[in-house]
């Protein structure tokens, strides 16, 4: 006969619900002991913490000349204690500039990112659900997609349309959906043949909670990865446009721009205009490439213990 | 069996049939007969084991059966309902008496979701119960088939693979069926485990009055757990019997095969092993009559021209087969 102290114990021990650990978490996990993506990861939080906080950061606006204040003695000056990233030929401070020029560079990063997400995941998994005439015609405009000349169709339409941001990110975003749709696609097709869908379907499950229960949470990971690897691809294609002076409209600090106009003055020495802002979008773009590469190795299903 | 003996579930002329495509179009150029023909009942509170060679279309059956794949032709007739003339809407609430226990535990639960959640969701879908209700209908369950209750937050992928199959049984108990199919659900455990999992499901038989259609490869195991026993080839039933009558007296030839190579664990015994020649033919295009004759040692000329059909031989003891 127990007694009751046993029983009691018993009882609660029983009640006490031990917490599971996720498939993320075990990611995550993994994901921490990988010191170059976790560089990466940090490398990026701390520009969107600067891009955030960028007034803090800065002393100056990143549009006020001081050669009318200064004097010549700051055109195109090399760094200094008091312009850290030097002048450029209009005397503003570089390092401002660089620092709210994190500002575009993410912005139109992560709005044409997850725009692109959206339709590329859209679309790829009504082919891969659906199958036939549908998964065809997806498939088709896919890759055409894929075989689309980006720079010349951004240029085309920047060129005839009023610039503006809006414009830059979705134009980006119609034509970098393709890769998102493939990754999606299949994961669908592989996904939607496991046991636990036809037990969804089994246990009565409609078709929303098939799509939205089962089969989307289990396609994620490789969606994620991809759109932290594509995020650089985007910000490397926004700075192409803004050197080439068709992305954001100046005196706005758009990278790209920058580093055009500093390049006429790159070989007589005055190297600081067109290096540092050079030297972000390199930053940036790396950061993002090495920590979705170490989610990729972390979230690899193959690796589960 | 103290129950019934009404027929819960019978089916008749079911087909199957798997188009092959082929070309750029997309053109159908055949098809996988998996199902080709099948007649059968399952009795209230039995349990029908279905047992033949991988490929022979059980696994198959056990899915049209429950319309998880659509018939190609023929009749399921369930409390009197043709489950194939019914509406998407009809078929769903019908769903409730009918569930399925899969072979892997590995893919056949969501590794996304908690156990909890995995259990809970057929309740969530016909609103039985919400909030704490539902979390202790959960935890209940969990316990009639002998999962620790305070594992209800725990993901899929951190249990053993019986404790999965158990799981998803649970599952199935849900909503409180009166009919489940069994889809070699002890064939993906360890040896060792299989007999506990054989145990609880022939217990929960008798405490929920449960129906159970059991398909396996493996003999020995539906010898266990069934009342009667089908064989299948090729796509068709050869012979449904009582099981003792069909382990001691079976008379269609390829059940006498099947049944010679299963072990005894007695060396002394000496038995004889009737091998088969050749291999089972393909199943987009099975031979004409009975499937079985290109392999079967008593084939008479009828065997290769006329099908047999499945009758009675005397003791509810059917069999498809021109030697009798």
């Amino acid at each position: 006969m127990e007694t009751k102290t046993e029983t009691n114990t018993k009882v609660k021990n029983v009640n006490r619900k031990m917490e599971g650990r996720s498939l993320w978490m075990d990611g995550w996990i993994r994901l921490k002991r990988n010191k170059l993506a976790m560089f990466g990861m940090w490398l990026v939080i701390i520009i969107c913490l600067s891009a955030i906080f960028a007034p803090y950061i800065t002393r100056y606006d990143p549009n006020e000349q001081f050669i009318w204040t200064e004097g010549a003695s700051v055109k195109l000056a090399p760094p200094s204690s008091k312009y850290w990233f030097g002048t450029d030929v209009y005397g503003r401070d570089i390092y401002t500039r660089v620092i709210y020029g994190a500002r575009i560079s993410l912005q139109i990063g992560f709005a044409a990112t997850t725009m692109s997400v959206i339709i590329g995941v859209v679309l790829g998994s009504l082919a891969g659900y659906y199958g036939g005439f549908v998964d065809d015609a997806i498939s088709w405009l896919t890759n055409v997609i894929f075989a689309f000349p980006f720079l010349l169709f951004v240029l085309a339409l920047v060129a005839y349309l009023p610039p503006s941001l809006p414009l830059l990110y979705m134009s980006i975003g119609i034509i970098s959906w393709a890769s998102f749709a493939r990754v999606a696609r299949g994961q669908v097709i592989q996904v939607k043949e496991m046991e636990y869908v036809e037990a969804a379907t089994a246990i009565g499950g409609n078709d929303s909670r098939i799509i939205f229960k089962h089969i989307l949470p289990n396609i994620l990971a490789p969606i994620i990865v991809q759109a932290t690897l594509e995020i650089g691809s985007i910000i490397m294609l926004e700075s192409s446009l803004s050197f080439l002076g068709f992305g954001i409209q100046p005196p706005k600090p758009a990278w790209g721009y920058m580093i055009s106009e500093g390049k006429q003055y790159f070989l007589s020495g005055q190297w600081w205009w067109s290096v540092f802002p050079g030297l972000a979008i390199m930053a940036l773009v790396l950061g993002f490439n090495l920590f979705g590469d170490g989610l990729r190795d972390a979230l690899d299903p193959r690796l589960k213990q | 069996m103290e129950y019934s003996q009404a027929k819960l579930l019978e089916v008749r002329g079911l087909k199957k049939y798997f188009p092959i495509t082929g070309g750029l179009f997309r053109k159908t150029v055949g098809h996988v007969k998996a199902v080709d023909g099948v007649d059968l009942f399952i009795k209230r509170g039995e349990t029908l084991g279905l047992v033949g060679e991988s490929g022979c279309g059980k696994s198959t059956l056990g899915r049209v059966i429950l319309r998880l794949i659509d018939a190609t032709a023929g009749e399921i007739t369930y409390g009197g309902r043709n489950l194939l003339k019914l509406q998407r809407w009809q078929m769903q609430d019908l769903r409730k008496k009918m569930q399925i226990i899969f072979q892997d535990p590995y893919a056949s639960l969501n590794p996304r979701m908690t156990v909890g959640d995995i259990i809970g969701e057929p309740m969530d879908i016909y609103n039985i119960a919400k909030g704490h209700e539902r979390e202790e209908k959960v935890l209940e369950l969990m316990s009639t088939v002998g999962l620790g209750t305070q594992h209800i937050r725990r993901y899929p992928h951190e249990f053993s693979g019986g404790q999965r199959q158990r799981i998803g049984i649970a599952r199935a108990l849900a909503v409180n069926p009166e009919l489940i199919v069994c889809d070699e659900p002890v064939s993906a455990l360890d040896v060792s485990v299989r007999s506990q999992v054989l145990n609880l499901m022939q217990e929960l038989q008798r405490k929920y009055k449960l129906t159970y259609l059991f398909i396996s490869h493996d003999l020995s195991v539906v010898k266990h757990i069934s009342d009667r026993v089908s064989v299948m080839y090729l796509g068709k039933v050869v012979e449904i019997s009582e099981k003792n009558e069909l382990y001691d007296k079976p008379l269609h030839p390829y059940t006498k095969a099947l049944l010679s190579a299963i072990p005894i664990p007695d060396p002394v015994v000496k038995r004889e092993r009737i091998v088969l020649e050749g291999d089972v033919p393909t199943p987009i295009n099975p031979p004409n009559g009975c499937r079985f004759n290109t392999r079967c040692q008593y084939a008479k000329p009828i065997c290769s021209q006329e099908e047999p059909v499945l009758k009675d031989v005397g003791t509810e003891h059917f069999i498809a087969c021109h030697l009798y």
